[in-house]
């Protein structure tokens, strides 16, 4: 037999038509991967880029020419010199007549279900199905079942593409659900009634349910979901910073969803990170500067705030207690004043879970020890870590020094933490008791407020963007941070992150060399070198 | 007891120990000359055991009548690398079918020669006969049988010295139609959902437990004894020579004697109603006739005229013979609710997968209920054709396409039936009581 890497890489490589479209790819590429590759989606449902394929939603029909019956393009590998019509007379009939068995017994119930607007279901079928249905039989009525946690199940819209049975086997590890009955009685179910509420992965089942099948139990009835603001952002509930979506409106997050990124997450996210995002939604917010207790205008507030960081003396023991769910921007012109002003220790708080948890099916991603985003930044800016693993403790304040804290809530400390300090400065989101005798209290923003970039654990340098309106006079803390560094005569103050971060990526550095512009929309790595330094003498 | 009816037509190769209870015994099958065909195949090659069941001509008595040697001939051939299995399908379950009942329960120890004759030519290891969970008392019987073949090494290590080492396994369903099915048995087998596979691959590459795998049937592999001992060229002798050999035809319906008969293949149908069945019950006219197992489409009594009962006669005459499972219908039946119940059937049994069969089955089930009840229009026969139409070639196995066969070939030939149904009840009997 002829050796069939023979001949090199040509060897491997098939060239088919699609649509009338020529596309070459590698050998054993199927069917709907080479129509991705040319920008061609080929309308599926129980098929799914990281799950096995069982070809059995009959959707993806295509035609092959010279093959007798249709053939699935979620499972037909492409062979050289086939030509391949999705837009057949045969395969637009197919589509057609499927897509009219799926509303056999689907309820059609899109004003009330939440799916509505990304159901794949409607999508195609206002597509590609028939004008007006010709069922007159009654439908068959299943009911919802209580799938344990988060998730609900539908009976009555689901499609029985079976994404939710492989996704527990295959993802979540664990044989959570599955069909059963058969034929047109076939239902999805849990074992008993374990369900799925234990699994932390279970969230994406409804994610991935192409239908309003799988409904979650916090988004239910919250929201329609063409109303929702959708923000690319960064998750910030551990330090493997899996890709999401901020979805949100009334400038309120009403749920969090994974976006793609092979490298981090895949397709998921784990449940802790998912509906841990109602602190984005806190209120009361610090609505103003608060110089002495009083309220103040940011110019004044910070013209005598550099004053007052001017007339340190030299020597002057400064330290500043960083936050690791905000950026590299912010914590890195935190670290650099401290240097500025004088003798100056960086420090930070953060909790930690006893284990990460992998996920079974793809164990790059995990949730991680460290239960904030930017861990590993502050670790590559010098930060040490204090306190202990609920992220309390540690910050028993020394008279005579400066303490400049930002984002921490404080919210462990006595109401007269702070005043035995020289200069307490809270860069805040939220009002401390703590805090309320601080020299100076300046609004900033939430993460989820600013552009900015987090460092995951394993040195992925990634960005976020603004989800939700800051208040009005909350300013990120980089550009706080910067306006007061320009004051003091270290340098212009940025004018945006991507120039805050610049700033920071000439001071540290393991960020040398990046940019927003070659971060991009998937992360890039820090310098490794430089990483596997900071990090020597730290347990993971 | 005597074997309930035997006609003298018959040609009685595979049905010569029905009704003798000491055929179901070691003893009693040795004395017809039971297992020297599988002594004579043990000092043969495999590949010169598959070439003379290729010269046979037999075909798979499954249904699809596919050529056996040939099948055997797709198994890889370099054996000692990966373990082979041969599986033989004794799930039978097709409405109409009874034939391999008989076979397995009167003589279990044909159908276990054939099976370990296949498993040799094919190098196979073990044997797994796949049976039906109804099988109560075939299952019982092969039990024992199993149990003798081991206990007088014609099982196990070292077979009658051969130094070929063979298992069989009795494996019994759960009550799925659709585990009979090859690659769903497969699945059932292996301990999964009875659901058929997509295919590529196909069972002699990847089969069961991931290995090449042949699927037998049990009338199949029941008559390759009598070619080993007799020869490719007797077995020629009989039927025709593109469907050699002899074939069990079990009949139900409308005729005066019902049962299981051994003939020729090409046997003329007409003489196989009206001579060996006795002809239609009770003197009535004959209406239709389902020759081949339920999933195969209707002939009418005119297309039953000159039939003749070989693979090549029937799909000539547009339907098939499939499992020669004739059902037979007289002129009083009512061919709307005949299909109506095996469209309920088909509903019953899918294995809910693919789509337009899932919800196919049902909905064709539900229209014929509406029709029956006399709340049918015209425009519902276009609509039966139309969602038959979409529940062919679309799906992972063939059984949409059987629900929508008898559909489609009822309404065009007996569309009369039908049109006699519509709208004889008010379309919407409870609105039309509330007026």
């Amino acid at each position: 037999m002829a050796n069939v890497n023979e001949g090199g890489t040509a060897a491997d490589m098939v060239t088919c038509t699609i649509d009338g479209v020529e596309v070459s790819v590698p050998k054993g590429t199927r069917i709907i991967e080479a129509a991705e590759g040319i920008g061609l989606g080929i309308a599926h449902y129980c098929y799914h880029p990281a799950l096995s394929a069982p070809a059995m939603c009959r959707m993806c029909l295509v035609e092959v020419e010279g093959a007798p019956k249709l053939a699935p393009a979620c499972v037909t590998t492409v062979g050289d010199g086939q030509v391949i019509n999705t837009e057949s007379e045969r395969a637009l009939k197919a589509r057609e007549g499927t897509l009219e068995f799926y509303l056999f017994n689907h309820p059609l119930d899109c004003p009330i279900c939440d799916k509505s607007g990304e159901c794949k279901l409607q999508d195609y079928v206002h597509s590609e199905g028939r004008a007006h249905g010709r069922s007159l039989e009654a439908k068959r009525v299943l009911g919802q079942d209580d799938f344990g946690g988060d998730i609900l199940y539908d009976g009555d819209r689901c499609i029985m593409c079976t994404r939710c049975v492989r996704f527990m086997r295959e993802i979540g590890g664990e044989d959570a659900l599955c069909v059963v009955q058969r034929g047109h009685r076939s239902v999805i179910d849990t074992f008993y009634d374990e369900g799925v509420g234990e699994n932390l992965w279970a969230g994406n089942i409804v994610d991935i349910c192409p239908v309003g099948a799988l409904l979650s139990k916090d988004f239910l009835h919250k929201a329609r979901v063409w109303d929702l603001d959708r923000t690319p952002s960064v998750c910030a509930s551990c330090s493997q910073g899996c890709n999401i979506y901020l979805d949100g409106r009334d400038n309120a997050v009403d749920r969090l969803r994974p976006r793609q990124n092979t490298e981090v997450n895949s397709y998921w996210m784990c449940d802790y990170g998912r509906y841990n995002y109602e602190w984005l939604n806190r209120q009361p917010r610090l609505e103003s500067p608060l110089v002495g207790g009083t309220e103040s205008a940011w110019q004044a507030a910070v013209i005598s705030l550099v004053e007052r960081l001017k007339a340190l003396p030299s020597g002057t023991r400064v330290r500043v207690v960083g936050s690791a769910v905000l950026g590299n921007e912010d914590n890195g012109l935190l670290a650099r004043l401290a240097e500025v002003v004088g003798d100056g220790e960086t420090v930070f708080r953060s909790a930690r879970a006893a284990d990460e948890e992998p996920c079974p099916g793809f164990p790059v991603l995990r949730r991680r020890r460290e239960l904030a985003a930017n861990v590993e930044g502050l670790k590559l800016m010098g930060f040490s870590r204090v306190g202990d693993d609920e992220g309390r403790g540690g910050l028993e304040a020394s008279s005579g020094d400066v303490v400049i804290v930002l984002g921490d809530d404080l919210a462990d400390l006595p109401e007269d933490f702070g005043r035995g300090a020289e200069l307490f400065v809270h860069l805040a989101t939220h009002a401390s008791a703590a805090a309320a005798g601080a020299d100076y209290v300046l609004p900033v923003t939430l993460y989820a407020e600013q552009e900015g970039t987090f460092t995951n654990a394993d040195g992925r340098v990634q960005r976020f963007w603004p989800g939700l309106q800051p208040p009005a006079m909350a300013r990120p803390a980089w550009q706080v941070l910067g306006v007061l560094l320009a004051g003091l005569g270290d340098g212009a103050a940025p004018a945006d992150a991507a120039n805050a971060f610049l700033r920071v990526a000439q001071i540290h550095d393991a960020f040398a060399g990046l940019s927003y512009e070659n971060i991009g929309a998937r992360g890039a790595l820090v310098n490794e070198l430089v990483r596997l330094g900071a990090g020597a003498g730290e347990e993971g | 007891m005597a074997y309930p009816y035997r006609h003298e037509q018959e040609t009685v190769v595979l049905t010569r120990g029905f009704g003798d209870p000491r055929t179901r015994t070691l003893e009693g099958w040795r004395a017809l000359g039971g297992y020297n065909a599988l002594a004579k195949v043990l000092e043969m090659a495999p590949n010169d055991v598959i070439e003379v069941v290729k010269a046979s001509g037999l075909r798979g008595r499954g249904g699809a009548g596919f050529p056996t040697g040939v099948k055997w001939s797709f198994m890889p051939k370099d054996d000692s690398k990966q373990p082979h299995y041969l599986l033989i399908n004794a799930d039978e379950s097709e409405p109409g079918a009874f034939k391999d009942r008989e076979l397995l329960r009167w003589t279990p120890h044909q159908v276990i020669e054939g099976a370990l004759i296949g498993a040799h030519a094919i190098r196979a290891r073990h044997v797994y006969i796949y049976m039906r969970g109804e099988f109560f008392e075939p299952a019982q019987i092969m039990a024992r049988a199993i149990e003798e073949i081991y206990q007088a090494n014609l099982a196990g290590r070292d077979i009658l010295g051969s130094g070929v080492d063979i298992d069989v396994t009795l494996h019994l369903g759960a009550g799925a139609y659709i585990c009979g099915e090859e690659t769903a048995l497969m699945n059932s087998l292996e301990g999964r959902r009875g659901q058929p596979r997509i295919k590529p691959p196909f069972p002699a590459v990847m089969g069961a437990f991931g290995k090449p795998t042949t699927i037998n049937n049990v009338e199949t592999v029941a008559a390759v004894p009598h070619i080993i001992v007799n020869g490719a060229d007797w077995y020629r002798s009989f039927g025709t020579d593109k469907s050699p050999g002899t074939k069990l035809f079990n009949v139900s319906g409308h005729v005066v004697r019902r049962g299981n008969y051994e003939l020729p293949l090409g046997f003329p149908m007409k003489e196989f109603l009206y001579d060996v069945c006795g002809g239609i019950r009770d003197g009535r006219q004959l209406k239709a006739v389902i020759p081949g197992g339920s999933s195969v489409p209707i002939l009418t009594a005119a297309e039953c005229e000159e039939l003749a009962l070989d693979y090549e006669s029937v799909a000539a005459a547009g339907s098939m013979l499939g499992t020669a499972s004739v059902i037979v219908m007289d002129d009083r039946t009512n061919i709307v609710k005949q299909v109506r119940r095996m469209v309920e059937f088909y509903a019953h049994e899918s294995c809910g997968q693919c789509t337009p069969c899932r919800e196919g089955t049902e909905w064709l089930a539900k229209i014929l209920r509406r029709i029956e009840a006399g709340q049918g229009t015209e425009e519902d026969l276009d609509t039966l054709l139309d969602l038959g139409a979409n529940m062919t070639g679309t799906t992972i196995c063939v059984l949409s396409d059987s629900a929508a066969a008898p559909v489609a070939s009822s309404i065009e030939k007996f569309r009369d039936d039908y049109l006699a149904l519509l709208g004889r009840a008010p379309e919407a009997p409870a609105l039309a009581a509330a007026h």
